[in-house]
């Protein structure tokens, strides 16, 4: 049987590039290493060379790997050759943090209330850091030691292009078309880059955060809270100040 | 044939060219055929638009998107506890299991870890929904090859397992009964027993169904031998459940990558493959998982520890900021989610990779060169649900 320790306590998770952790005192246990994920990075960054931007291992879970754009493909063939031959999944990931909703009110909204336009947000990216706006990001699996690679790649706002991963694994194909109908960051060489959910004349990216999601700007962050009191109930309480 | 200028699109049909499966002629106009959207073999609203030489298919290409609700949009202004509820819509037949990988996500990190019990009960309601899918995919499966009977008998059984689902969560489809560091609820009394007698109905159900359906000359005269995916191609096309072990592939999340939080290794049961990788494998192996995911459960039900079904979670969930990704074996195969967070109540993004959308992206190799009525064995057998596609 398990042990059950941690039981409704809650535990911060350690994390390879958080330097607070030892240094806030947690205990020994959490400060664990990952052999077998270094060794697969170790392997990675032999095989592909200055190709590697940055990493990032989470002991016992998942690792991240920052690609140049330009080694992709490279990326893709190199994790195959060392067993990592379950493809997962591509997708993409804005970084800009969203104008609208919670964060910002719309600039044109701000305009019609008066308020003082806000400074936007800085673009902050994940494990692995980042440059750029826009990141692929790619997942697959070796099934034979039950371990996963995610890969990134920066795509730079003026060029969204990247080197398709069709030849290399035939699954990419259609997350290839999500992504680019999602983001708009088309891939070189894919056969068949067309739209899979949206009509063919469709305008925009739905998935970059600058696209509005319509039914939140009809009602904003939080939806209805303010609600006016009941007649009955605000009379009354004023009948109580009186 | 037209002209083609694009070197990616003639390089492609080169491809099919060479495809020893199908004798491409050229020459011949062929003819095309719309599968849907709304046949009944689609599950939904899944269209197929086949290109055929005779009575064989030279390519074969589903169109997606007559369900597309946009959850990777919505999901980003709306909480953690707001996103169950609409995550349970993705695999409307397993809903249950949809919850537990986000909420795992979450949990992972928040850091909480759900009770004993929670864990031992989600697991539960995990393999129950797994029953209730499969069960009905090996009815309809009957029913889409002509066999009517296994359809009424798998509508009759799954009934048995939606009881239970309801009586525990409140609701036959959509439980939305997870929560991040436990469960909305403990089980009600009585619960444990009418389960074992649930679970073995399902049983005495498989035994029918293996008799009834599996075994049925007809039957394997329509599945062996059609759509065969060799091991290689369905990893590169990231198939997934028992569509990826009907190849041959022992892979299974439950056992090999199974996220704390879920407690197969408390229970004895097996992981089915089968070499031959064509319909009646895909078949075969599903069959052989309702089995296994009954036993679980009635082995997880004997066992089930006391104590509190909910963690000590703050009452306004902020999930500090971090990324991770969690993915479970749903009954429909790996289905993850790669949740992004900034710290704040809502999600900065999230990626949602539902099993079918792998396993049907593998229909435009797997039916060229197949005939026109085993395309339906094919997408019969790769087994899909519309919203596990779109999303």
């Amino acid at each position: 049987m398990r042990t059950w320790l941690s039981v409704g306590r809650v535990i911060r998770l350690s994390s390879a590039d958080t330097t607070d952790a030892t240094a806030s005192g947690a205990s020994a246990e959490e400060v664990i290493t990952d052999e077998a994920r270094e060794a697969v990075l170790a392997e990675l960054t032999a095989r592909l060379g200055d190709a590697v931007l940055g990493s990032h291992i989470r002991p016992g879970d998942d690792l991240w790997v920052r690609v140049d754009r330009s080694a992709w493909r490279d990326a893709a063939e190199a994790a195959k050759a060392m067993g990592f031959t379950f493809f997962d999944y591509v997708s993409g990931i804005d970084w800009l943090p969203s104008p609208f909703g919670r964060d910002m009110d719309a600039q044109e909204d701000l305009v019609v209330s008066g308020a003082e336009p806000k400074e936007p947000a800085p673009i902050v990216q994940g494990y692995a850091g980042g440059e750029t706006r826009f990141q692929v990001i790619a997942h697959v699996y070796n099934i034979a030691t039950a371990t996963g690679i995610h890969f990134k790649a920066d795509v730079p706002d003026g060029d969204l292009t990247l080197p398709t991963w069709t030849g290399v694994f035939a699954g990419a194909n259609w997350h290839e078309r999500e992504t680019r109908e999602m983001f708009g960051i088309s891939f070189d060489g894919h056969p068949n880059l067309i739209n899979m959910y949206l009509p063919t004349d469709f305008q925009g990216f739905p998935l970059r955060k600058d696209f509005p999601l319509l039914a939140r700007r009809v009602r904003p962050w939080p939806g209805i809270v303010d609600v006016e009191p009941m007649p009955g109930v605000a009379d009354a309480e004023e009948g109580d100040a009186e | 044939m037209t002209a083609v200028s694009d070197p990616n699109q003639l390089a492609d049909l080169l491809a099919e060219a060479t495809d020893t499966r199908v004798n491409l002629d050229f020459e011949s106009e062929g003819m095309t055929l719309n599968m849907g959207p709304q046949h009944p073999a689609t599950h939904g609203t899944l269209r197929i638009v086949a290109k055929l030489d005779g009575e064989q298919v030279i390519s074969a290409e589903p169109i997606c998107g007559y369900m597309h609700r946009g959850y990777e949009k919505i999901v980003e202004v709306r909480t953690y506890p707001q996103i169950n509820a609409l995550i349970n819509r993705i695999d409307w037949l397993g809903s249950f299991a949809n919850e537990v990988p986000f909420i795992l996500a979450a949990e992972k990190l928040m850091g909480v870890e759900a009770p004993p019990r929670a864990q031992w009960i989600r697991t539960i309601l995990f393999e129950m929904s797994r029953v209730a899918n499969i069960s009905l995919f090996l009815g309809d499966f009957g029913l889409q090859l002509g066999g009517m009977t296994a359809g009424f008998y798998a509508f009759r059984d799954r009934e048995h397992v939606l009881n239970q689902i309801e009586s525990a969560t409140g609701g036959r489809f959509h439980p939305n009964f997870d929560r991040i560091g436990g469960l909305k609820d403990d089980l009600p009394k009585g619960w444990i027993s009418d389960s074992h007698v649930a679970m073995d109905k399902l049983l005495a159900f498989c035994d029918e169904m293996e008799d009834l359906l599996v075994g049925n000359e007809i039957f394997q005269s329509r599945t062996r031998g059609i759509g065969i995916i060799p091991a290689d191609i369905a990893l590169s096309y990231g198939l997934s459940g028992a569509n990826l072990r009907a190849s041959g592939v022992d892979w299974d999340l439950r056992r090999d990558g199974c996220p704390p939080g879920l407690v197969y290794d408390q229970a004895d049961w097996k992981v089915w493959t089968h070499p031959d990788g064509d319909c009646f494998a895909r078949t075969w192996v599903r069959l052989q998982e309702t089995r296994e995911a009954a036993k679980i459960v009635k082995q997880l039900l004997d066992t089930i520890p006391a104590g509190p079904v909910m963690a000590k979670v703050p009452r306004i969930i902020k999930v500090p900021e971090g990324e991770a990704y969690v993915a479970t074996e749903n009954p429909l195969g790996e289905m993850g989610y790669y949740v992004v967070s900034k710290g704040d109540l809502v999600p900065f993004r999230v990626k949602i990779r539902s099993a079918s959308f792998n396993n049907i992206s593998i229909v435009p190799w797997v039916a060229r060169g197949a005939y026109v009525p085993d395309l339906i064995s094919i997408l019969g057998s790769l087994y899909f649900i519309l919203g596990d596609i779109d999303r």
